[in-house]
């Protein structure tokens, strides 16, 4: 049922509009004032801001200012968190995630997501990748699926290193060879969204430099949004930044995230609106 | 700072640093806490070895001059002739009970526990429960297991039968299931289950395809050891009818009409004979609890070498 409602109300998403005519991409994530509780804390509120289709878009921000719960309301990852609850709205090409009859398996088989921590799953590589694609019924029978599992790891740009060692466990590859395997899974179910939260905070520069290059090739069919902490990934790879701080109520100390500003990266960057954002960027805050 | 200024003489820089590195201070809480460690190892170590020697000589004569008779034979009056064959049927059919209930429904509703249930007061009280039910007495389960599937359910199982002591002693493993099945299912890290559903899988496709198969080993471990200590449980089985003494029945040990009969096990035998006055039914008895102890082993050994298989399935 929701499936429906999704299929019917997603726009052709291999549309790009003509050059010349308008420089906007078509909004994929129209956020309108979103907050998020947990219990009755709430840790992030009023967040608008609108994410378009085949750009990156980077959430930047001190620890705990709520980036990553904001970029998990996106496929529902917060459901899992049973006290978690979203105020406001969020709609996905115009259909509100959190409506009625929405279905969130549904949902995440279009937004996937990359974690923090590499987490293969304790599997052969193949199944890793073949995983997502069987339970959504996209590929039947062996071929097929050995066709999918060489297509995602080639645009993960992992197949060169594991091609004559498929049926080893992912578990013996290195942190980056997981993280990109981690990315191959995600996009091997054809996502038209990926959500990365801090997906180089647990490698080394070098692994962090590939992550960045395939991003940047992943751009051109995917939309990306990506918490991270480290300001120069973001100037790097993302189209646009949304900046977030925590705000502590003097009397009652407590901590709720908020989004100070979103704009174009060069704009967040070079010159910025708020003056918590050019403190932040040049360093002198956070 | 000070042996840096000393500048001619770096022999003497040298031998200040290695009276300084080498000198040993006395750890004495240390060493006196570890010390009371090797004594309490050493004690267990040393109960079960004077245990092992005193069933193995005193069992001895029997287990070289007949064995085979004994495992064979029915129970008997006379020591000389007596044997476990009754005993051990009923173990077997008590156990196979045990395994077809308490297994299933125990992991089932670990992974309810786990898996689906809310996290409210409710299911706090249910867990607080299964844990109290897991330290009540054994022979608590007997009375419990008179009333229920001899008295109440007689018609079914038949009055007091293995069936009725099976499903007596499927009550009392229950909850040890239900908790090491619910431990090896939290063991599962979040990360797996968080992967799962980031590529679009549902609930159940996760419990299917991660969560049970990481969770296996321990499950396993868990549920043999409990099924051994049903099998050692004389107390309840004694209180739901097992017979002592003599026993009418000579099927054969695989014979699955024993669920249905009058029945006996082999801690009901043993607890018996170490009770008779004869002389010659206290080797019976120290054979009998080799026997048993054999069988415990056994289920062990199978548990730790199914555990490793899977572990390795897990492709840590």
């Amino acid at each position: 049922m929701s499936d429906e409602v999704l299929a019917t109300s997603a726009p052709e998403t291999s549309v790009r509009p003509p050059a010349g005519e308008s420089t906007e991409l078509p909004v994929v994530f129209d956020v309108d004032d979103l907050s998020v509780y947990y219990g009755n804390f709430r840790a992030v509120r009023d967040v608008t801001m609108e994410i378009r289709q085949r750009e990156i878009t980077a959430f930047i921000g001190p620890s705990g200012c709520g980036k990553s719960t904001v970029l998990r309301c996106f496929n529902r990852m917060n459901d899992l968190v049973e006290i978690a609850r979203v105020e406001g709205r969020l709609t996905y090409h115009g259909v509100d995630l959190y409506a009625r009859g929405v279905d969130p398996v549904e949902v995440r088989r279009r937004i996937g997501m990359v974690f923090q921590k590499p987490n293969p799953f304790p599997k052969s590589i193949y199944d890793n990748i073949a995983f997502g694609p069987k339970v959504a019924g996209l590929v039947k029978g062996k071929s097929e699926t050995d066709d999918l599992v060489e297509h995602a790891l080639r645009r993960g740009a992992l197949w060169d290193e594991v091609k004559d060692r498929l049926k080893d466990s992912a578990m013996g590859l290195s942190g980056g060879q997981q993280q990109r395997l981690c990315i191959a899974r995600a996009i091997a179910v054809e996502p038209e969204v990926v959500l990365m939260d801090e997906p180089c905070s647990a490698l080394d520069p070098v692994a962090t430099a590939r992550i960045e290059d395939l991003m940047m090739e992943l751009k051109d069919d995917y939309t990306i949004v990506i918490v991270t902490h480290n300001m120069q990934q973001a100037a790097r790879v993302s189209d646009r930044t949304a900046f977030f701080v925590t705000e502590v109520n003097d009397t009652s100390d407590v901590r709720t995230g908020v989004l100070v500003e979103f704009d174009a990266t060069d704009k967040i960057f070079s010159n910025p609106e708020d003056e918590r954002t050019e403190r932040y960027v040049t360093g002198r805050f956070g | 700072m000070a042996l840096s200024q000393i500048s001619v003489g770096s022999d003497v820089a040298a031998e200040l640093t290695r009276a300084r590195l080498t000198g040993k201070r006395a750890d004495v809480s240390g060493t006196a806490f570890r010390t009371a460690l090797q004594i309490g190892l050493s004690l267990s170590v040393v109960v079960l070895v004077v245990l092992l020697a005193d069933v193995l000589t005193g069992g001895w004569s029997v287990l070289t001059t007949r064995l085979g008779e004994f495992l064979t034979s029915p129970l008997r009056a006379n020591p000389a002739q007596a044997g476990i064959a009754q005993s051990l049927a009923g173990t077997l059919w008590t156990g196979v009970v045990v395994v077809v209930l308490s297994f299933p429904i125990g992991i089932g509703a670990a992974i309810y526990l786990e898996e689906y249930a809310p996290q409210n007061r409710l299911t706090r009280f249910i867990e607080v429960n299964v844990r109290n039910l897991a330290g009540v007495p054994s022979v608590v389960y007997g009375i419990l297991g008179f009333t229920i599937f001899v008295q109440w359910s007689g018609g079914f199982t038949g009055g007091r039968t293995a069936l009725a002591g099976g499903l007596t002693l499927a009550c009392l493993v229950l909850p040890i299931v239900i908790i090491t099945s619910s431990e090896a299912i939290r063991s599962v890290p979040r990360a797996i289950r968080e992967g799962g559903y980031g590529v679009g899988a549902t609930q159940w496709e996760i419990i299917r395809t991660f969560v049970l198969p990481y969770a296996a080993p321990g499950i396993l471990t868990g549920t043999v050891l409990s099924l051994a200590r049903a099998l050692g449980e004389a107390a309840p089985l004694i209180l739901v009818g097992a017979v002592q003494g003599r026993l009418a029945s000579q099927d054969p040990i695989w014979d699955p009409a024993w669920l249905t009969e009058r029945f006996t096990a082999m801690p009901v035998t043993v607890a018996d004979w170490a009770t008779r006055p004869e002389e010659g039914f206290v080797a019976n008895t120290a054979a009998a609890i080799v026997v048993l102890l054999a069988i415990v082993l056994m289920f062990n050994l199978g548990s730790i070498l199914l555990r490793n298989r899977y572990e390795k399935k897990r492709h840590r």
